[in-house]
């Protein structure tokens, strides 16, 4: 990673004797997209509003720009931002409202007029500026809150579960319109979720938080594929868990109810007789022999899920049920509940939760 | 039959406040014997004491309505914002006007700031009048601090405020430019109401000595016939205008944009 230009240094929030934040660290790249994931409560958003100067931590630092910005007001930081509620002030015109934080910046009329008309057309508005907030869709709204944090030009773009409001369809066209304008202006970003998809979809990096803590940081693809610790991996997609106990540690051995898996060098420092637990993703399972897969577990149909071009079928395999994804295809007609099925997938592909 | 009653119910409610405003409106009109005239109100109006005490109210109403803007849009506004904890309190506060009588206040100003007290507000004119200002303040607060805080309950007060900051503006301009303009209307309304308060209020001015228009009034009902009911019945008018102001202004009011669920 290039020289961070952000940086939460060891902060820690605390609201009487409750801790929201702990030991919370986090280096984010100039341009980069980073992402805070995780469920209601895990202090994602209070971590956000410490960067906006909401909230002051109770200890720690929080540098911008090579700028130690801890003690300075929200007015003073120059960062933008946007929140779930548009907060598009009602007394203004669009063209105003864009224009706030310029003519709060003491800049010129012309120079305003100029800008204003540049954010309308990024946000593909250029005809809306002189209607009034009310007349605007929850989208046009939120995209007008998006131009007014762009506008002043902000070191730091910091995205409030912006999309959280909006409808499916709408949500996903302006999160790729966000991404691109993001990518556009090489701005950096943090963007607060709760919705696993949005995250996964459109950050360079995520941060799964839980319990005030970062879980894990990685790119997205690391988080999905190689989540370290039990919450992640429950938390982002979805998860077979197939519980176990070592058999034998040094071959790298786990005993489960339906067979025996072997996992070389995956169980280091295990005892024999441990409980383990083994995870793994729908995608990676497949009905009967899959190609290339060297597990097989026999099971039984549990049930069937029609849910248009994919199919979810459940197989109780052992004392679990796993849940696994195929295709529809029109010529073959899907497992019947109760009908007897192995499963098969790669030992590479689980995950061993500990 | 259900509809029978609250026909004849509204109706009885009429006949008791309209009634008696008919009743003066037309003994208002009496002063020319054997016909209906303007007299009283060319009298009334004609008069210099009128045009003076009238002048006055209008002009301390006025000061009046612009030190409670001041005073409550950045109190209601702080209250919300900041300590909601103690909105119960304050809202007990600004109630106490209306259980403590304006002869108790007034006393209590008269004792406090007389010529030999550490602050000797009513040893001058202008003194007496800023004193009578902050008295006429507190007695519009009730309704001034309610029709804020009721406006200010149709905004997200936190969010546009922090939407603010972060666009770098400072608690001026915050209040200037986004908070008050969208409470406007509520301003206005206890503007309006504290108008008419000015315009009537007896006792403080009366005390306090000063040239308003609510002793204007007694005096001239103490010592005149047709004048009073006159000059009743244009109190009266100004205080339906003020009333039919609020109405058009809440119209005129900016409407909120859509909220997310």
């Amino acid at each position: 990673m290039s020289e961070s230009f952000l940086s939460i240094r060891s902060v820690r929030k605390a609201f009487g004797a409750t801790t929201v934040v702990q030991d919370f660290n986090l280096e984010v790249a100039p341009g980069e997209f980073v992402s805070f994931l995780g469920p209601s409560g895990c202090g994602k958003t209070t971590v956000l509003r410490m960067v906006a100067g909401f909230e002051t931590p109770t200890s720690g630092a929080i540098v911008v720009a090579g700028k130690d910005v801890t003690r300075l007001r929200p007015n003073q930081r120059n960062i933008g931002m946007v929140f779930q509620a548009y907060a598009l002030f009602p007394n203004l015109t669009v063209a105003q409202n864009v224009g706030f934080g310029l003519k709060v910046a003491g800049m010129g009329r012309a120079d305003i007029d100029a800008r204003v008309k540049e954010m309308l057309a990024l946000i593909k508005l250029p005809e809306f500026g002189d209607r009034y907030p009310y007349q605007l869709s929850g989208g046009q709204q939120q995209r007008v809150a998006l131009a007014r944090a762009l506008a002043p030009k902000p070191k730091l773009l910091l995205l409030d579960e912006p999309l959280s409001a909006l409808d499916a369809k709408v949500r996903v066209s302006l999160r790729d319109e966000i991404r691109l304008i993001q990518k556009n202006l090489g701005i950096t970003t943090i963007f607060v979720t709760h919705d696993q998809e949005e995250a996964l979809s459109i950050s360079d990096r995520i941060v799964v938080m839980y319990g005030g803590k970062a879980e894990q940081v990685g790119a997205p693809f690391e988080i999905y594929n190689r989540p370290r610790t039990k919450f992640v991996a429950n938390f982002v997609g979805t998860l077979n868990v197939l519980e176990g106990t070592v058999s034998d540690a040094a071959a790298g051995k786990v005993a489960l109810a339906s067979g025996e898996i072997a996992l070389p060098g995956r169980l280091d420092g295990a005892r024999n007789g441990e409980a383990v637990s083994l995870a793994l993703r729908p995608e990676a399972i497949a009905l009967g022999q899959r190609a290339g897969a060297d597990t097989r577990l026999a099971g039984k149909i549990a049930d069937v899920h029609f849910l248009g071009s994919v199919i979810r079928v459940k197989v109780a395999v052992g004392g679990s049920v796993v849940s696994l994804d195929t295709f529809n295809s029109p010529s073959a007609p899907p497992p019947e509940i109760g009908q007897p099925t192995d499963i098969s997938f790669s030992a590479s592909d689980l995950l061993v939760l500990r | 039959m259900k509809r029978l009653w609250a026909w004849g119910a509204l109706f009885l409610g009429l006949l008791y406040f309209v009634l008696p405003l008919v009743g003066m409106t037309e003994f208002s009109l009496k002063m020319r014997r054997g016909e209906y005239s303007f007299d009283a109100y060319a009298k009334v109006l004609g008069d210099p004491r009128f045009q003076e005490t009238f002048s006055y109210s209008v002009v301390m109403a006025l000061f009046t309505i612009a030190f409670g803007v001041l005073l409550v849009v950045p109190t209601a506004y702080w209250v919300r914002l900041k300590v909601p904890r103690a909105r119960p309190w304050i809202e007990f506060v600004t109630l106490l006007p209306l259980v403590i009588p304006a002869i108790v206040i007034v006393f209590g100003y008269i004792r406090l700031y007389n010529t030999s007290s550490w602050l000797p507000l009513t040893g001058t004119a202008t003194g007496t009048n800023v004193l009578l200002m902050f008295g006429y303040a507190t007695l519009a607060l009730p309704y001034m601090y309610r029709a804020v805080d009721t406006g200010l309950r149709t905004i997200d007060v936190g969010t546009l405020t922090e939407a603010a900051q972060s666009l770098g503006a400072g608690w001026g301009t915050i209040l200037a430019r986004i908070i008050l303009p969208n409470v406007l209307v509520a301003v206005l309304s206890g503007a309006f109401l504290t108008f008419a308060i000015v315009i009537g209020e007896f006792t403080m001015a009366a005390l306090l000595n000063r040239p308003a228009f609510g002793p204007y009034m007694q005096l001239l009902g103490a010592n005149r016939a047709y004048e009073p009911a006159a000059l009743a019945v244009i109190s009266f008018s100004i205080t339906w205008l003020c009333m039919g102001l609020i109405q058009i202004v809440s119209r005129l009011a900016p409407k909120p944009p859509s909220q997310p669920n």
